[in-house]
C-alpha cells in the first residue's frame, strides 16, 4: 500500500526513513505542534519549496538538464493566481483558473524554450533560460499597470482560507481558515510530490535517466532525446507553476522578489544538489534544511561573529548575511564530492 | 638488426568498456617501413592512437627508443620525435595551408628546403599555400597531413591509411612520397588497406585480428604468399 | 622525381549567395545602423544612440572574448565569468578612488594614469584569479557540463558574497576622471567622450585579438585547438597550458570590462558582473560559441540593438535582445559564425 504511494522507489536507508518521517509528521501537525505564525509560515514554505525543488530536480537530476528559469516558471503560476484574484475578485473560481492559466503559461513557454534550444545542444538551454527569465523578470517590473511592478500585488483570497474563519478549537489550538489554508498547501503539495515521484519512476522517468547517461546512445536505440527532454521541461514547468499557485495562495502577495529573483533560483540550485541530485528525496531534505538555516541558521551566525569581534576578518566572514558565501561552499563541496548530497550519503552509509 | 625504434609489450586498451586491444607485442625495425594490416575493427587505429597517447594502455609498456611512455602525455610523445597521420587526416579547416604546415615544426621554422621538398611531392599544396585548409579536396587534405607530420625531421611517423578513398593517381603521388621518405632512413609504422602499395612499400608486416598482432615477418613473405594471406585477413586483399 | 600525376585542382566558385551568406553577419552591422536611422527619424539622437550603442557593444565584447575562447578551446561553460566583471569594477574602482587626487584635476596626463594603474590593477587581480579559478573549480569538472554549470555557479555565488566581506554590502559611486567627463557636439549630436574613449579601447583590442589569433604560433595554436584539441596535443603542443592561458587572459580582459562598465554606469555593486552575463551570454551564442569575430559582431548587434530600442519603446529594451537571439539563432541554430568542430 505504502509502496504503491510511493510508486516503489523507497528511501532505501533506515535513516533517511526516519528523517522523512519526521519531516512528514512535523509539517503534517505543524499547526498543532507549534504555536504561532512563524513556525506555520516556515512549514508552509517547506511544503511548497519541497515541490519546486523536486520539480527542479526532474529536470536536473533525472533529465541532466540545468534550467535558470524555473523561477520564472514558479512565478508564472503565483502572478496567475495574483493576477485572477485581483480581475476576477476574491474566490476559489479565481484561484482555480489562475493555477490552470499559469500552469498552462509554463507549459507553452518551457515547449518553446524546449523546442528551440534543446534541438541545438543541451548546453545552449542553461544559457537561453538565464537570458529568457531575467528578461521576464524585467517585463515583469516594468509592466507595472498590469502587475503591479517592483511592488508587486496584494489580493483577497477567499473567506473560508484566512483566519477571519474561526471554526473552533481541536486539542487546544483554535482552528481558522489560515489552518485550513495550511492544509490545502500541506496535502496539495504531498500530491504533486508523489505524482512526480509517479513520473520519475515511470519508463518515462527511466527514458530520461538513459538519456542523462549517454544521449547519443539513447537516439541510437531509437528514442526522441529532443522531444523526452523537452516533455520533463514542460512538466517540471507546469509542477513549479502550481507551486507558484500554492505560493500565492498562502502569501496572498506576489512581487518580483518572492517569486522571480535569480537568488531563488539560486537557492532553489542549492537545495537540490545539497539534498541530493536526481533522488527526489533529496528535495525533501534540501528544502527543509535550507529554510531551516535560513530562518535560523543567520541567527546563530550572529552570535558567532558577535563571539568573534576581536578577530580580524572572521567577524565580516561570519556575519549573518554572509550564510549564503558558506552555502556555497557547501555547494561546490557536494558537487565534487558527494554529488548525490545528502541522501545519497545516506544511502551508501545504509549499505555499508 | 640494430635495436628496434619502437615496441610494443603486451599493450592492453579499453575504450568505454570494450577490451580493443588485448596483448599487442610487436616492434618496430629502425629505419624500415613497418606495414600494420588487417580486417576493419581489429584495433589497427587503436594501436596508434595508443602509441600516441590519445588512447591510454590500462596494462603494458610502450619503449621508444628504449624508454617507456606509457605514461606521458601525447604533446610529449611527439615532441620527442614522433609524427602521426590520423585516419581522419586532422586537418585544421579554418587555417591555410601554410598556417597548417607552421604548426607541423615544433622547433622552429619551416626548413625552405624541407618545404620545397613537400611541395614539390606534393604540387597542390603549393596552389593552395595560402587558401583555408577546408576548401581542399579530399585527396589533398591527405597530403596536407601527411606533409604536416614530415614539416620537421621526427624519428618515427605513424600513418593512417594515407590511400583511403583516394584517386588512382593521387594514391600513386601519396605513395611515391612515402618511398622518397622511405630513401631517407625513416622509420614508418604504416596502416594500409590498399595491398598494392603495400606490398610496394613495405620492409616487414604485422597483421592484427581480434586485438593482437598475430603474424609478423617479412612483408615480401606475405605478399608471396596467397595462403597466408587468406587465413590471416581473409579475401579482403585481393580485391586489390 | 616521377612526374606528378595529371591533377589540376581548382577550387569551385562560390555562388553570389554563397558569398552573401559568408558575409551576411557582417553585414547586419550596417543594416541595424541604416534601420535604426529610419526609425529614430532624428541624425542627432541617431549618432548618439550608435555611438553609445557602439561603446556597450565594446564593452559587453571585452567581457565576452574570454568566454566564447574558453570554451571554443575546452569545451568548458563559465557561469562564473561575471565574478570577474565584479571583482575588476571593484579593484579598479578602488585604485581610482585611492588615486582621487590625480582624478579630481583636469589634467589629461593624470587622469589617464590613475585609469591605467586602476585597469592594470583590476587585470592583475582578475588573472589572479582567473589562474586559481581554473584550478580549484573548473578542472576537476572537465567534461562533465552539468557538474561545470553548477560548480562556477558556486564558485560565482562565494566571489559575490566576497565581494561583499571585503568591500561592504553597499554599492560604490565613482566619479569618471576630469577629462573623460562631458561630452564633444558633432553635427548637433552629443557624443560622450567616455564613450568614444570605449569604442576606441574596444576596436583596438578587437584587433589585437585578430592580429595574435592570426599573425603568432600561440595564436595559431589557439585557432587550432578550438578547431581539433586533439590533433594540436598529437604535433606536440601542450593544449592545457594554451588554455590556462586563455583562460587567465580571459579573466583578466574580464576585469578590465569590468573597470569600463563600472566608470560607464558610474556606480558598481556585486551583482552587477551576474547580471552582465545575460548579456555576455547572449553574444556569445549569437556570435557562434568559440568564435571571436562572431562575439564581435554579436557584441556590437546587441548594444545597438539595445540603444535604439530604449529609445523607441524603453521598456522593450531587454526583450528586445532576446528577439534579436531568437531571430538569429533561427536564421543559423549554431550562431553567426559557428567554429567547424573536427568529428
Amino acid at each position: 500500500m505504502l509502496t504503491k504511494f510511493l510508486s516503489g522507489d523507497q528511501p532505501r536507508s533506515r535513516a533517511l526513513t526516519a528523517i522523512l518521517l519526521m519531516i512528514l509528521i512535523c509539517l503534517a501537525g505543524a499547526p498543532l505542534l507549534f504555536d504561532g505564525v512563524r513556525p506555520l509560515d516556515t512549514a508552509a514554505r517547506i511544503c511548497i519549496f519541497i515541490v519546486l525543488v523536486a520539480s527542479y530536480d526532474l529536470l536536473l537530476g533525472y533529465a541532466g538538464i540545468v534550467s535558470f528559469a524555473h523561477t520564472m516558471f514558479f512565478g508564472l503560476g503565483a502572478y496567475g493566481v495574483a493576477l485572477a484574484s485581483t480581475y476576477m475578485g476574491r474566490g476559489f473560481d479565481a484561484l482555480i483558473v489562475g493555477s490552470v492559466a499559469g500552469a498552462l503559461a509554463a507549459v507553452v513557454l518551457a515547449l518553446m524554450i524546449g523546442l528551440f534550444s534543446l534541438r541545438v545542444r543541451a548546453i545552449f538551454f542553461a544559457m537561453i533560460t538565464l537570458a529568457v527569465a531575467s528578461a521576464v523578470a524585467v517585463l515583469v517590473s516594468q509592466f507595472s499597470g498590469l502587475t503591479g511592478g517592483e511592488d508587486g500585488l496584494t489580493y483577497k483570497i477567499p473567506r473560508v482560507l484566512t483566519s477571519a474563519n474561526r471554526m473552533g478549537e481541536f486539542l487546544g489550538t483554535r482552528i481558522s481558515g489560515k489552518i485550513l489554508n495550511y492544509y490545502l498547501i500541506f496535502f496539495a503539495s504531498l500530491a504533486l510530490f508523489l505524482l512526480l515521484l509517479r513520473i520519475v519512476n515511470s519508463p518515462f522517468g527511466r527514458v530520461l535517466q538513459a538519456i542523462r547517461e549517454n544521449d547519443f546512445r539513447a537516439e541510437a536505440i531509437g528514442y526522441r532525446v529532443v522531444w523526452y527532454r523537452t516533455a520533463a521541461t514542460c512538466l517540471s514547468a507546469a509542477t513549479a507553476a502550481l507551486a507558484g499557485s500554492l505560493f500565492a495562495i498562502w502569501l496572498r502577495y506576489v512581487g518580483p522578489d518572492t517569486t522571480l529573483s535569480f537568488e531563488i533560483m539560486l537557492d532553489i540550485l542549492l537545495m537540490v544538489v545539497i539534498g541530493g541530485m536526481g533522488t527526489m528525496y533529496g528535495a525533501v531534505i534540501g528544502a527543509t534544511l535550507f529554510i531551516m538555516a535560513q530562518t535560523y541558521l543567520q541567527n546563530l551566525m550572529g552570535v558567532a561573529s558577535e563571539a568573534t569581534h576581536n578577530l580580524p576578518l572572521l567577524p565580516h566572514l561570519l556575519e549573518p548575511d554572509r550564510w549564503l558565501m558558506w552555502l556555497g561552499i557547501l555547494f561546490i563541496l557536494s558537487v565534487y564530492f558527494f554529488p548525490t548530497g545528502i541522501v545519497g550519503r545516506l544511502r551508501e552509509r545504509g549499505k555499508a | 638488426m640494430s635495436d628496434p625504434i619502437l615496441t610494443l609489450d603486451n599493450i592492453y586498451t579499453d575504450i568505454a568498456q570494450y577490451h580493443i586491444l588485448q596483448g599487442v607485442n610487436f616492434t618496430v625495425p629502425r629505419g624500415q617501413v613497418t606495414m600494420l594490416l588487417g580486417r576493419n575493427g581489429v584495433g589497427k587505429t587503436t594501436t596508434l592512437k595508443t602509441i600516441m597517447g590519445q588512447w591510454h594502455a590500462k596494462s603494458g609498456a610502450i619503449l621508444y627508443e628504449g624508454r617507456d611512455i606509457n605514461t606521458l602525455p601525447t604533446a610529449t610523445r611527439a615532441r620527442a620525435g614522433i609524427g602521426f597521420v590520423p585516419e581522419d587526416m586532422g586537418i585544421f579547416g579554418d587555417l591555410t595551408v601554410e598556417e597548417n604546415m607552421i604548426l607541423g615544426c615544433t622547433s622552429g621554422p619551416l626548413d625552405p628546403a624541407r618545404k620545397d621538398w613537400l611541395l614539390a611531392a606534393f604540387p597542390a599544396l603549393a596552389t593552395f599555400w595560402k587558401s583555408e585548409a577546408g576548401n581542399l579536396s579530399g585527396g589533398q587534405k591527405q597530403m596536407l597531413s601527411i606533409a604536416r607530420a614530415l614539416a620537421e625531421d621526427r624519428q618515427l611517423y605513424l600513418i593512417d591509411e594515407p590511400t583511403k578513398g583516394l584517386a588512382p593517381a593521387i594514391v600513386s603521388t601519396m605513395a611515391q612520397a612515402l618511398r622518397e621518405l622511405k630513401e631517407q632512413g625513416a622509420s614508418i609504422l604504416l596502416v594500409e588497406q590498399n595491398f598494392s602499395v603495400a606490398r610496394a612499400l613495405g620492409d616487414r608486416a604485422l597483421v592484427m585480428d581480434d586485438g593482437a598482432v598475430v603474424w609478423s615477418g617479412a612483408m615480401a613473405e606475405l605478399a608471396d604468399s596467397k595462403d597466408l594471406q587468406e587465413q590471416l585477413m581473409g579475401l579482403s586483399m585481393e580485391a586489390h | 622525381m616521377t612526374i606528378a600525376p595529371d591533377h589540376k585542382p581548382t577550387f569551385a566558385k562560390m555562388s553570389l549567395g554563397e558569398q552573401l551568406g559568408k558575409a551576411m553577419p557582417v553585414l547586419l552591422i550596417p543594416i541595424l545602423v541604416v534601420l535604426g536611422f529610419f526609425a529614430i527619424g532624428a541624425p542627432s539622437s541617431w549618432l548618439t544612440l550608435t555611438v553609445s550603442g557602439l561603446a556597450m557593444g565594446m564593452m559587453i565584447f571585452i567581457m565576452a572574448s574570454g568566454l566564447t575562447l574558453v570554451f571554443g578551446l575546452m569545451d568548458v561553460i563559465n557561469f562564473g565569468h561575471g565574478a570577474f566583471v565584479s571583482v575588476g569594477a571593484f579593484v579598479g574602482v578602488s585604485v581610482l578612488l585611492a588615486l582621487g587626487g590625480w582624478t579630481g584635476t583636469p589634467s589629461l596626463l593624470l587622469n589617464i594614469a590613475a585609469v591605467l594603474l586602476a585597469v592594470v590593477a583590476a587585470m592583475a587581480v582578475t588573472g589572479a584569479m582567473g589562474w586559481g579559478f581554473e584550478r580549484v573549480i573548473v578542472k576537476p569538472v572537465y567534461g562533465a557540463h552539468l557538474k561545470q554549470i553548477l560548480v562556477t555557479v558556486g564558485g560565482l555565488i562565494v566571489v559575490e558574497q566576497l565581494i561583499h566581506v571585503v568591500w561592504g554590502p553597499d554599492e560604490i559611486f565613482i566619479n569618471r576622471p576630469e577629462t573623460l567627463k562631458g561630452a564633444i557636439t558633432f553635427a548637433g549630436a552629443a557624443m560622450e567622450k567616455y564613450r568614444l574613449l570605449a569604442v576606441a579601447i574596444g576596436l583596438i583590442l578587437f584587433i589585437a585579438m585578430r592580429m595574435v589569433l592570426r599573425r603568432t604560433k600561440v595564436g595559431l595554436i589557439v585557432r587550432a585547438g578550438v578547431e581539433n584539441g586533439p590533433m594540436v596535443e598529437a604535433l606536440g603542443y601542450r593544449l592545457r597550458m594554451v588554455f590556462v592561458g586563455v583562460f587567465i587572459a580571459g579573466s583578466a580582459l574580464a576585469g578590465l570590462g569590468g573597470v569600463m562598465w563600472g566608470l560607464y554606469q558610474e556606480v558598481i555593486t556585486a551583482g552587477m558582473g551576474e547580471r552582465m552575463m545575460v548579456l555576455v551570454f547572449i553574444v556569445a551564442i549569437i556570435g557562434g560559441l568559440g568564435s571571436i569575430e562572431g562575439a564581435f559582431i554579436g557584441a556590437l548587434l546587441v548594444g545597438l540593438t539595445q540603444n535604439y530600442v530604449a529609445f523607441l519603446e524603453p521598456k522593450l529594451a531587454l526583450v528586445s535582445n532576446i528577439a534579436l537571439m531568437t531571430a538569429i539563432l533561427m536564421w543559423r541554430p549554431q550562431g553567426m559564425l559557428p567554429v567547424v568542430k573536427a568529428k
